[in-house]
């Protein structure tokens, strides 16, 4: 009786060592998610509040305050008014660029990649895994190393300094990564459905638009996540082969924070700053979970 | 009325050769198995057949013409394969359509077919679900729905039953056979597992490393296999082995071995032999054909032969006990009544029926 | 074999166009991307390496000149100091991204609440440009308004952080900047890695008596191992290619000591018309890519193999 008590007792102090201890787990990883957390929210944070906040209470308070004022006026300014290297346009133009060079070069090279994967996993041939080592490559190659080659190209199909100048480069770059992500997917479908298909009297194309576009919707946004997110963000070309009112954002974004005025004027870059990361960042945030699910379906093996 | 005929066919795959030479004919309505174990080359035979893989050389025939270089769609054959390949965006009801709508056929036949096939394989209320939502058997059925609604030529099957639980692939297995008796076309049958081989086929190749080893109906394969591997890979448990030497008893020729106590035993050899039969055999007797010796059997069915045996291992599985003996210093499966199964290391003595028992030459495997 | 082929092979029927062209078809499509593809990568390097030899300075010319573009650019001292910081900048970057991305994904691997949430928080850098993080980061950084400031402005007036004006110390604030963007993506892929691992080893593992520790250590990551290797050669590339991150956040400077490589191809091709020698630089940042990536195609080829052996 007595040593059953005692046993009781026993356990008892055992589970709550235990629980203890669980707790102290516990507590130890949500600490720590939450400090990593603010290291990555706050410098968004911190754009966020400037991009509202007056540009003297910035200038008095340091760019990491609570904010005591509240204005709009940083966003228009950033968006049509303000001055970069000598036009005062705002970045309304260089966004509309960035759309102009994002939006076809995305498409085209989605779907060009879409077709190369479903030749290269669905219907091989001779040396098409070859090919695809070479087309491979193209992912790995540095911009640099396409600079000159570029320069010359565009220079001859009058293109220089031209946005579509710029969809060509992403689409012939893009080509690679896309393929890779789209024939890494469609390996995974199984060839016996190709072949029924084939029995059944489908062809090359209805294949593709009956049984493989419709399984494809995963990569798709993964591709296009990626080639959007990418092209958007891209800088070296946009600044070495367009200049001034042809700009993509990215290029403007540099010349307006380096454009060297005495105040520097860190509400209208902050709200700069955002517009200038708003059109990847929500396409993330509505596509983000499909494409870390996507990515690991198929791109990265 | 549909044949087919194939002639000498082979395939590489780079420099590895496949298929070595394959020699194969179905007549209107039969249903041929293709059996042999993975990786012999079956589907890539059947893949051909169906216009799916290209032919290095040789011919296939369907009904007489030849179709070496004719695109799948116009060979007029269905398919079932092992994976079932429906497919997962469509609907029951689109999958069995998908053919006819690639052939253009106008809606109201295609409606029609589907209604015959559905009503034929009892998956009416399957039609509007999608595959993903089906249970294996279920799409088993869809399959071969998808394939009835061709009214093919052909009817090509990989390995259909081979992702099904047990249970449910002898229920399959019956409806397929059913299912050939009612349609009565002309079927090619790729299967793995014996069994399924010899309950469904007409007649069976056995392939092996790309070659067809026999070709024949499934009693003649059990009975008289063309060699070692045949014999050794239709019927479960296989066929034993026993090495053997030639010798005489009573004038009459023999096969010698050795006993567990280290004599030698004369088993008498029932079938007359060619005159070039060599010293040294391989006895193959199936296990159903070692019994416990039983005198009165013994007079009356010639050719039953006596011999002792130790038991190493019983195994009963409830219709019959299997027994691991040793003889002549090798382990043998015997097939003995559950109600006379010996003891573990009990000392038998086997009657073996010599007159069902296959003689092979061991440096050609063949059958003597 | 070919006396089978003779005796075989059988006269094909006339083929109609239309099955004709259809069974060209995979061919006509993938012909366009795969000129474009082979244009891009041999045409275009070899073009670089061919002007990388040449004596262009403002526009290309074609004077062959040997290798005298890459001994100017190795007795440079700016491009020695670029060439080092690759190599510091690639290595910090690389295991630091990839230790923080492994302790997050870790972390919520431990069925925390609202993973969803956590996961976008730490991937989201991945979406923003390297423009955007080094501008940002680069006010964070600045001594007169950024993290310097808010901290004296607490009353510490003594405090000091200007990493990223100080000479010896800027590469690690570029470092540190490279490390936040990247990081995200390290997690999620280590996460889905950790995910796709068969969950009867940890149980297995769990009977074993292993602790959480021991799981991690002794089965799932060496499980997951593979992508490590891949998470580091896709950082590489970024490491190697990186020119926005610098471009944004110091300018390769301050005074030279943050430049890279790719900044400097930059500058010499285009704001100090030496093309030859940027050219060459372009090329050399080629080679340190090879060093990487050339051993990693020739594993995965060897793994690939290995696979197939087995299959
Ligand atoms: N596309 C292919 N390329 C190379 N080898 C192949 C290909 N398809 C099948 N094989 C090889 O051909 C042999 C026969 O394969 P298969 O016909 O699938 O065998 P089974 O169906 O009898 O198991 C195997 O060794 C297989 O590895
Ligand atoms: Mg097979």
């Amino acid at each position: 009786m007595a040593d059953a008590t005692l046993d009781q007792s026993l356990d008892h102090r055992a589970a709550t060592v235990a629980a203890r201890r669980h707790f102290l787990t516990r507590l130890v990883i949500y600490g720590l998610l939450v400090v990593f957390a603010a290291i990555y929210l706050i410098p968004l944070l911190v754009v966020v509040l400037n991009s509202f906040r007056d540009q003297q209470e910035i200038a008095r308070n340091g760019l990491i305050s609570l904010p005591r004022s509240f204005r709009l006026d940083a966003w228009g300014q950033a968006w049509s008014t303000y001055c970069i290297g000598g036009t005062c346009e705002g970045m309304q133009r260089n966004f509309y660029n960035s759309l102009k060079m994002t939006i076809p070069a995305t498409i085209i090279s989605t779907a060009v990649g879409a077709m190369n994967g479903y030749i290269l996993s669905k219907w091989r041939f001779r040396g098409s895994e070859a090919l695809f080592t070479c087309m491979l490559l193209g992912v790995f190659i540095p911009g640099q190393i396409s600079l000159m080659p570029w320069a010359f190209i565009l220079g001859n199909l009058g293109l220089s300094n031209s946005v579509y100048g710029l969809v060509l480069i992403h689409v012939i770059q893009g080509i690679s990564f896309t393929t890779l992500f789209c024939r890494n997917y469609y390996v995974s479908i199984p060839d016996d459905l190709i072949k029924a298909a084939r029995i059944d009297g489908a062809g090359f194309w209805r294949i593709f638009r009956k049984i493989i576009l419709p399984l494809s919707s995963p990569i798709l946004i993964v591709t296009v996540i990626w080639q959007f997110t990418g092209i958007w963000n891209e800088y070296l070309f946009g600044v070495v082969f367009t200049s001034g009112q042809q700009q993509p954002i990215t290029a403007a974004l540099v010349a307006l924070t380096a454009s060297g005025t005495n105040v520097r004027a860190y509400d209208v870059m902050s709200a700069a700053v955002l517009i200038g990361a708003l059109p990847p960042l929500l396409i993330y945030l509505f596509g983000g979970k499909y494409f870390v699910r996507g990515l690991t379906q198929g791109a990265i093996k | 009325m549909s044949t087919l005929t194939i002639r000498s066919l082979r395939k590489n795959f780079g420099a590895v050769e496949v298929l070595k030479g394959i020699d194969l004919e179905a007549q209107n309505g039969e249903f041929i198995a293709l059996v042999g174990p993975s990786g012999c080359g079956k589907s890539t035979l059947l893949a051909m057949i169906a216009g799916l893989e290209s032919v290095t050389s040789g011919e296939i025939r369907i009904d007489g013409r030849l179709v070496n270089s004719v695109a799948p769609k116009d060979r007029d054959i269905a398919m079932v394969f092992q994976s079932y390949a429906l497919y997962p965006t469509m609907t029951v009801r689109e999958n069995i359509t998908f053919g006819m709508e690639s052939r253009r056929v106008p809606k109201p036949q295609q409606d029609e077919a589907v209604k015959r096939v559905a009503a034929f394989l009892q998956i009416e209320p399957l039609l509007g679900r999608k595959p993903g939502q089906l249970s294996g058997g279920q799409r088993q059925r869809v399959a071969m729905g998808r394939a009835l609604v061709r009214d093919p030529k052909l009817f090509l099957f990989d390995e259909p039953l081979s992702n099904l639980d047990a249970k449910l692939r002898v229920d399959m297995r019956t409806e397929i056979k059913k299912l050939h008796h009612r349609v009565g076309k002309t079927t090619v049958y790729v299967t793995h597992d014996q069994v399924e081989a010899m309950t469904l086929a007409s007649r069976i190749a056995v392939m092996h490393q790309g070659e067809v080893q026999q070709f024949d109906e499934p009693a003649t394969i059990y009975n008289r296999p063309a060699n070692m591997f045949v014999a050794g890979f239709m019927g479960s448990p296989a066929m034993n082995f026993l090495p053997a030497e030639l010798s005489e008893e009573g004038g009459r020729p023999a096969v010698a071995l050795q006993t567990a106590d280290g004599k030698t035993a004369s088993l008498p050899i029932v079938q007359a032999l060619p005159s070039d039969t060599p010293r040294q055999l391989i006895l193959g007797i199936r296990p159903e054909h070692i019994y416990r010796f039983d005198p009165d059997l013994a007079r009356r069915k010639p050719g039953i032969a006596q011999i002792d045996a130790v038991v190493e291992l019983v195994e009963p599985t409830g219709a019959e006990t299997m027994a691991v003996l040793r003889l002549s210093g090798k382990e043998i499966t015997g097939r003995f009544d559950p109600d006379g199964t010996p003891g573990m290391g009990e000392t038998v003595t086997l009657g073996i029926d010599m007159a069902r028992a296959c003689l092979f030459d061991p440096t050609t495997q063949r059958l003597i | 074999m070919s006396n089978h082929d003779l005796i075989l092979s059988v006269p094909a029927p006339a083929r109609p166009w239309r099955e004709r062209l259809g069974s060209a078809m995979p061919l006509l499509v993938l012909g366009p991307s795969l000129v474009a593809s082979f244009v891009y990568v041999f045409v275009f390097t070899g073009w670089t390496l061919y002007i990388s030899i040449s004596n262009s300075s403002l526009l290309p010319t074609y004077g062959l000149v040997g290798l005298d573009n890459y001994a100017s650019l190795w007795a440079n001292r700016r491009w020695n100091i670029a060439y080092n910081n690759l190599f510091l900048f690639s290595g910090f970057y690389i295991v630091g991204s990839m230790a923080v991305g492994l302790l997050l994904a870790i972390l919520i691997d431990q069925r925390v609440r609202g993973e969803a949430a956590w996961r976008t928080i730490f991937l989201y850098p991945l979406a923003v440009s390297f423009i955007v993080t080094g501008t940002v980061w680069s006010w964070l950084y600045n001594p007169v308004d950024g993290i310097q400031a808010m901290v004296r402005g607490f009353g510490w007036t003594s405090f000091s952080f200007a990493l990223a004006s100080d000479r010896h110390y800027a590469i690690y604030a570029v470092i540190i900047t490279g490390v936040w963007q990247a990081s995200g993506f390290a997690m999620a892929l280590f996460l889905a890695g950790l995910r796709s691992v068969d969950q009867d080893l940890v149980k297995a593992a769990q009977i074993d008596g292993a602790s959480t520790f021991r799981i991690y250590r002794k089965v799932l990551l060496p499980t997951i191992a593979p992508i490590f290797l891949a998470v580091a050669v896709i950082q590489i590339q970024f490491a190697i290619k990186t020119f926005d991150l610098v471009a944004a956040l110091t300018k390769g400077g301050p005074g030279i000591s943050t430049t890279f490589p790719a900044i400097y191809v930059y500058d010499l091709m285009f704001q100090r018309g030496q093309i030859g020698e940027g050219a060459a630089a372009a090329i050399m940042m080629l080679a340190a890519l090879a060093v990487v990536l050339v051993p990693y195609s020739f594993w995965v080829v060897w793994r690939r193999r290995k696979e197939a052996g087995h299959g």
